[in-house]
């Protein structure tokens, strides 16, 4: 008995978070393993399906990050058993229920699991480490026909701060106008040591490439400072800087939602807010 | 090459969500609808295909009579005809796929590459197309973010970037192939006029399979709880750019 917990890196606070929560699931016993080798996806969840069956475990958990889901997925569709994506609560029953992510995390979804395996990733962050060291068995990959594995690796081709890794991040909205009017986005963001963001109108509108986008279909970003430039708030950007430790909103309409999920706001025309922020920083200080 | 491409209508939801008197839904009264936006990258990316190579593009969906709207809306980009499975149900993941697996098993088309779009903007169950993979006996990559091909009649592949920390995977997979994209992989074009024109004239081959039992059975939706955030307004227009600078200071970010 016990709950197979799939890690992919032993030193990642997300298996550990993975492993708080298998260890909520049934009587506390789990097996954490890591799988040898070049990642495949396939081949890794076939891999998982039968360390499930051999030692006849009860469920299978892994943290939601791309192949924590990947590789569930696959065990899933091999098991033929349900599979709960992005999960934050596990209630015991027969059948148990699930509170899982929906909307990139701007709602929730309850739902009974009706499953003899039932498989399960965690939403990151929802839950909170145990404490308990990560330590897991490496085992290695089981055979699949459909098995397929990266032939080589490119390199990333931008050489800036990168917008996931960035202590802050200015981003800017529909509110910018153009393509042009990012240039004073650039500028603070320079100033700050920072990268530039946007929002998905922006990318739709052709003003940058989509490798600047946050949000649910972008990139998830958690800056230090999150410095929301006429960007109005929609539920799918949000979910891509609700990380940020504090959130500045600059905005022309007073009663854009972007202010409810803000610590600091100014309301006004972001063409004039900006150059006046950058003046500000370059004055010399003390003077 | 005949490429098939699976969509979702999903409301276009704005600042705020907010759900039905069930909870089963969101309420969408003044709500519009599109398909969720990686799919949309994926019937651009399967236009472009059959432009550059020739062939056919088919866009499933599997959603209420509405959805056809959407069905209309990607064929004005360039599909030539839509398989709609229709119900007014809550499908889960394993329900939906098994209904894609029947309809591709029963379409008289042979679909070379299978398209999907990463996860719903809605469910987000990142597992669909893995089990319609699974069910047909095909390889998948799932986060592809660039998509070639070397069509050599004898071992056609399809070449796929995948985004990794830190570079690009790159996957040569056999075809048949189930390949599901992510946003970025390309700008999808706005339908024209024409486009739209000609939409209207596209075959829409519909249906209502029966929806097996739920395994993932979704009970109710719930807001999750408000951020409890009360904004400090630091000024407005120019003026506020002294005390912006001040809390910078505070956050250490000079």
């Amino acid at each position: 008995m016990g709950v197979l917990v799939f890690v992919e890196n032993v030193e990642d606070e997300l298996a550990a978070q993975a492993l708080t929560f298998a260890r909520g699931i049934g009587d506390g016993a789990v097996a954490p393993v890591t799988i040898s080798g070049d990642y495949a996806p396939a081949a890794w969840g076939q891999t998982l399906a039968d360390i499930a069956t051999e030692r006849s475990l009860d469920a299978v958990v892994a943290a939601g990050t791309e192949r924590g889901n990947e590789v569930l997925a696959h065990a899933a569709a091999i098991l033929d058993q349900p599979f709960s994506a992005n999960t934050t609560a596990f209630t015991p029953g027969s059948p148990p229920t699930v509170t899982r992510v929906r909307w990139g995390g701007s709602l929730l979804e309850e739902a009974v699991l009706h499953a003899s395996t039932p498989l399960m990733t965690v939403a990151p962050h929802a839950v909170v480490p145990d404490g308990n060291p990560v330590a897991a068995e490496t085992v290695a990959p089981s055979h699949h026909a459909l098995a397929v594995a990266p032939t080589k690796r490119v390199g990333a081709t931008s050489t800036d701060v990168s917008l996931q890794d960035a202590p802050v991040v200015v981003s800017g909205g529909r509110g910018v106008g153009s393509a042009e009017g990012f240039a004073i986005i650039e500028e603070l963001a320079g100033l700050l040591g920072g990268a530039v963001g946007c929002s998905r109108a922006v990318t739709s509108a052709g003003w940058r490439p989509h490798t600047d986008q946050v949000g649910q279909t972008g990139t998830k970003v958690a800056p230090d400072l999150y410095i929301a430039c006429g960007i109005s708030g929609a539920t799918q950007h949000m979910a891509g800087c609700k990380g940020a430790k504090k959130l500045l909103a600059i905005n022309a309409d007073g009663e854009a939602s972007i202010f409810a999920h803000a610590d600091y706001g100014v309301i006004g025309d972001l063409h004039e807010i900006l150059p006046a922020i950058a003046a500000e920083i370059r004055k010399p200080r003390g003077a | 090459m005949n490429v098939l491409v699976c969509v979702k209508r999903v409301p276009l939801t704005g600042g705020r969500i907010t759900l039905t008197d069930d909870q089963r839904a969101l309420s969408t009264k003044h709500l519009g609808f599109t398909v969720s936006p990686h799919e949309e990258c994926a019937v651009e990316e399967a236009v472009q295909i059959i432009e550059r190579e020739g062939g056919t593009v088919t866009v499933l969906t599997l959603g209420p009579s509405e959805a056809e709207e959407q069905l209309r809306d990607m064929m004005a980009i360039g599909a030539d005809r839509a398989i709609h499975l229709v119900s007014d149900e809550e499908w889960d993941a394993q329900g939906t796929a098994a209904a894609i697996v029947a309809a591709i098993q029963g379409d008289e088309t042979a679909h070379e590459l299978i398209l999907f779009g990463n996860e719903s903007a809605d469910a987000g169950n990142y597992q669909v197309a893995i089990r319609v993979a699974h069910a047909l006996q095909r390889p998948v990559i799932t986060g592809v973010k660039a998509l070639a091909f070397d069509l050599d009649p004898a071992h056609p592949r399809a070449i796929c970037e995948q985004e990794v920390a830190g570079g690009r995977d790159v996957y040569e997979v056999p075809l048949p192939a189930v390949v599901a994209v992510k946003e970025g992989i390309n700008l999808p074009r706005y339908p024209s006029v024409p486009g739209r024109l000609r939409a209207t004239r596209k075959p829409v081959d519909a249906s209502s399979p029966p929806r097996p039992a739920a395994q993932l059975e979704m009970v109710r939706l719930v807001l999750p709880p408000d951020s409890g955030k009360q904004v400090q307004v630091l000024g407005r227009g120019p003026e506020a750019a002294p005390a912006v600078v001040e809390i910078l200071g505070e956050l250490g970010v000079l």
